[in-house]
C-alpha cells in the first residue's frame, strides 16, 4: 500500500475510532444514556479499551499472513493510543462518578478489591506505553529494549481481562468472548515461534 | 376491589396471536432496513415495542401506612426496562424484550412442607385474598443502584395465615418458575435453576415483607415478576424473588441461588448493610437510577433506611458474619 494510500485511510481511522466517543458524548447531551447513565459510561468505555487493546494485538497475527499485509503496522501504535484513551475514561469514571475524587477511598480500593488492582495495574501498562509511543522513545530506549518494555501490551490486555472477570457474578460468564479472541492472539504468536524455530533448524540443517 | 377481567374487553380490542407475532417480524424487518438512518434511541423503541408485550390490568388499591413517605417514584419506564432476570438474559433490558414468553394465565402457587394440609392457591384467588395495597419502597440492588417503586400488594403474613404452617416451620422457601422457555445465553449465565429464595418465619412474617401482584396500579409487567413475587425493600434485591409457582415451609435453611453460587458473596441473610461489602464492589454508595450521571451518586443506607422497622429482627446478631 503506499504512503499516500496509508495517510487518506489514517484519516478515515482516527474519527471512526472515536465514534463510541462521540456516541457517548451525544447520548449524554440527549439524555439518552438510559436508566443508569454511571454504569453505561463505565461499560462502554471499559469495553473499548479491551476492544482496542485486542484489535492492536491482532495486527502482529494479520501482518504474519501475507507479505501484502505488513502496511498494518502502521496503525497499530494509533489503536493502542486509542486503548490508553478509552482506558484513561473508563478511569475517570472510577475516580469521578464512583470515588468523587476521595483519595483514601481510591487508595483503600486499590488495597482491597483485586478487580481494582489489577483494573489499575492494565492502566499503567497503558500509561507507560503511551508515554513511550514516539519515534524519540524508540531511539532513546534502542529497539530491543523498547520492544521488551512494550510487551506490556499482553500484560495490560492480560489485566483487563482478568478485571473483567473478577468484576462479574459468580455463575456469569460474560467475560467468555473477550477471553476466547484474547486466547487466540497469544496462541496465534505461540504457533508463529513455533514454525519460525522449526524453519530455521531446517535452513541450519539445510547449511 | 375492582379487577378488570380479560372478558371485559371487548374481543375487538384483543389482537390476534398471528397479527401480534407478524407485528414482531415485521418490526424486525423494518428495524433492520432503516436501521442506518435511524438514532440508537429510536430504533432502541422500534426494535422493542414494549406495549405490545405488556397487557395490564388496573388494580385498585387502598392506601398503606407501611409506604415510604418524602421519595419520588423511579419512572414506570426504568422501572420495566431496567431488570435483572437472568431467566431472560443478563443484560439490563433483556428481560423487557424476552419475558413477554412467559405464560402468566393460568398460574397457581403450590404450598407445601410444613403446613397443616397442602394447598394450591389459584392466581385470582391470591388477588383477592386481601385488600390490596400501594407500598412505595425503596429498592435496593445489589449491584449498588436503586430505584423507588409503588408495588401494589398486601404483608404476606397474611397469606402465610391462610397456609396454616405447623410450629415446626422455621423457614419460608420461595421458588420461582422453572421453564425457562429456552436458555437466553447458553456459555453466558451458569445458575442453578430454579431460582430459590428464603426467609427466617419472623422476617416473613414481618408487616414489610410484600405479596406483591402490581406497581404503579396495574398487574406486573412479565419483566418485574408476574404474576405474584415477594418484595423485600430492607433487603438487596435478589431476595425478592419473582414469578412464585412454590412456597415451602421449612425446618432448616433453605437453599438459596445466589448464595448457592458463591457463599462468600451472598449470604442467607442479604440485608443493605453500607459498612458490610462481600461482592467485589463498596455497597457504601448507590446510583439512583434515573438521576443524570453527575448526580446520580447517593449513600446508601444500613437496611436500606427500614432499621426502625427491621433492626429488631437482627437483635443480638453480628451483621458482619451473619451477611
Amino acid at each position: 500500500m503506499s504512503n499516500r494510500a496509508i495517510v487518506i485511510l489514517k484519516f478515515i481511522v482516527f474519527p471512526a475510532c472515536l465514534i463510541p466517543f462521540g456516541m457517548l458524548v451525544y447520548r449524554g447531551f440527549t439524555d439518552t444514556l438510559g436508566p443508569d447513565p454511571v454504569a453505561t459510561i463505565t461499560h462502554t468505555t471499559g469495553f473499548w479499551t479491551l476492544y482496542f487493546l485486542l484489535i492492536s494485538l491482532a495486527i502482529t497475527p494479520i501482518r504474519r499472513l501475507s507479505g501484502k499485509l505488513v502496511w498494518l503496522i502502521r496503525f497499530r501504535r494509533m489503536l493502542g493510543l486509542f486503548a490508553f484513551f478509552y482506558g484513561t475514561l473508563h478511569l475517570t469514571t472510577w475516580v469521578w462518578l464512583y470515588s468523587n475524587f476521595d483519595v483514601h477511598a481510591m487508595l483503600h480500593d486499590i488495597a482491597k478489591r483485586p478487580f481494582i488492582t489489577v483494573g489499575v495495574t492494565g492502566w499503567t501498562c497503558l500509561l507507560l506505553l503511551a508515554a513511550t509511543s514516539t519515534g524519540w522513545s524508540i531511539r532513546r530506549l534502542g529497539g530491543r529494549r523498547w520492544t521488551t518494555l512494550h510487551r506490556l501490551a499482553y500484560v495490560a490486555a492480560i489485566a483487563g481481562v482478568i478485571h473483567y472477570w473478577w468484576l462479574v457474578k459468580p455463575g456469569v460468564h460474560t467475560p467468555w468472548k473477550v477471553t476466547a479472541v484474547l486466547a487466540v492472539l497469544l496462541l496465534a504468536r505461540v504457533a508463529w515461534q513455533v514454525k519460525e524455530s522449526a524453519r530455521k533448524r531446517k535452513v541450519a540443517v539445510a547449511a | 376491589m375492582l379487577i378488570r377481567k380479560p372478558s371485559e374487553i371487548p374481543p375487538s380490542q384483543i389482537t390476534s396471536k398471528s397479527d401480534y407475532m407478524n407485528r414482531r417480524k415485521f418490526m424486525a424487518g423494518a428495524a433492520a432496513l432503516g436501521a442506518a438512518a435511524l438514532t440508537a434511541d429510536r430504533l432502541k423503541n422500534i426494535a422493542a415495542p414494549r406495549e405490545a408485550v405488556h397487557a395490564a390490568t388496573k388494580l385498585t388499591t387502598v392506601p398503606s401506612k407501611y409506604s415510604t413517605t418524602g421519595v419520588t417514584p423511579t419512572t414506570f419506564e426504568d422501572i420495566t426496562t431496567y431488570n435483572n432476570f437472568y431467566e431472560f438474559g443478563t443484560g439490563k433490558s433483556d428481560p423487557s424484550h424476552n419475558a413477554w414468553r412467559l405464560k402468566t394465565n393460568p398460574w397457581t402457587v403450590k404450598v407445601d412442607g410444613e403446613v397443616k394440609s397442602k394447598k394450591e392457591f389459584d392466581i385470582d384467588a391470591l388477588m383477592k385474598m386481601h385488600p390490596l395495597e400501594e407500598r412505595i419502597y425503596r429498592h435496593r440492588c445489589v449491584e449498588a443502584w436503586s430505584m423507588v417503586i409503588p408495588w401494589v400488594g398486601y404483608s404476606l403474613s397474611e397469606f402465610i395465615k391462610q397456609c396454616e404452617p405447623l410450629s415446626s416451620a422455621k423457614y419460608v422457601q420461595f421458588l420461582s418458575f422453572d421453564d425457562p422457555k429456552e436458555e437466553p445465553e447458553i456459555f453466558s449465565v451458569n445458575l442453578d435453576w430454579p431460582y430459590s429464595e428464603g426467609l427466617r418465619m419472623d422476617e416473613a412474617m414481618h408487616p414489610l415483607t410484600l405479596l406483591t401482584f402490581g406497581l404503579y396500579g396495574q398487574t406486573l409487567p412479565n419483566q418485574d415478576g408476574a404474576p405474584v413475587r415477594i418484595v423485600l425493600p430492607w433487603k438487596y434485591g435478589y431476595k425478592s424473588a419473582k414469578s412464585l409457582v412454590h412456597i415451602r415451609f421449612v425446618k432448616s435453611q433453605p437453599r438459596t441461588t445466589w448464595n448457592e453460587a458463591s457463599p462468600q458473596m451472598y449470604g442467607f441473610y442479604s440485608n443493605v448493610n453500607p459498612d458490610v461489602d462481600t461482592v467485589p464492589w463498596s455497597q457504601k454508595y448507590e446510583r439512583v437510577i434515573g438521576a443524570p450521571f453527575w448526580k446520580a451518586r447517593q449513600a446508601t443506607l444500613l437496611f436500606n433506611g427500614y432499621g426502625d422497622q427491621v433492626a429488631d429482627l437482627y437483635k443480638g446478631m453480628n451483621l458482619r458474619t451473619n451477611y
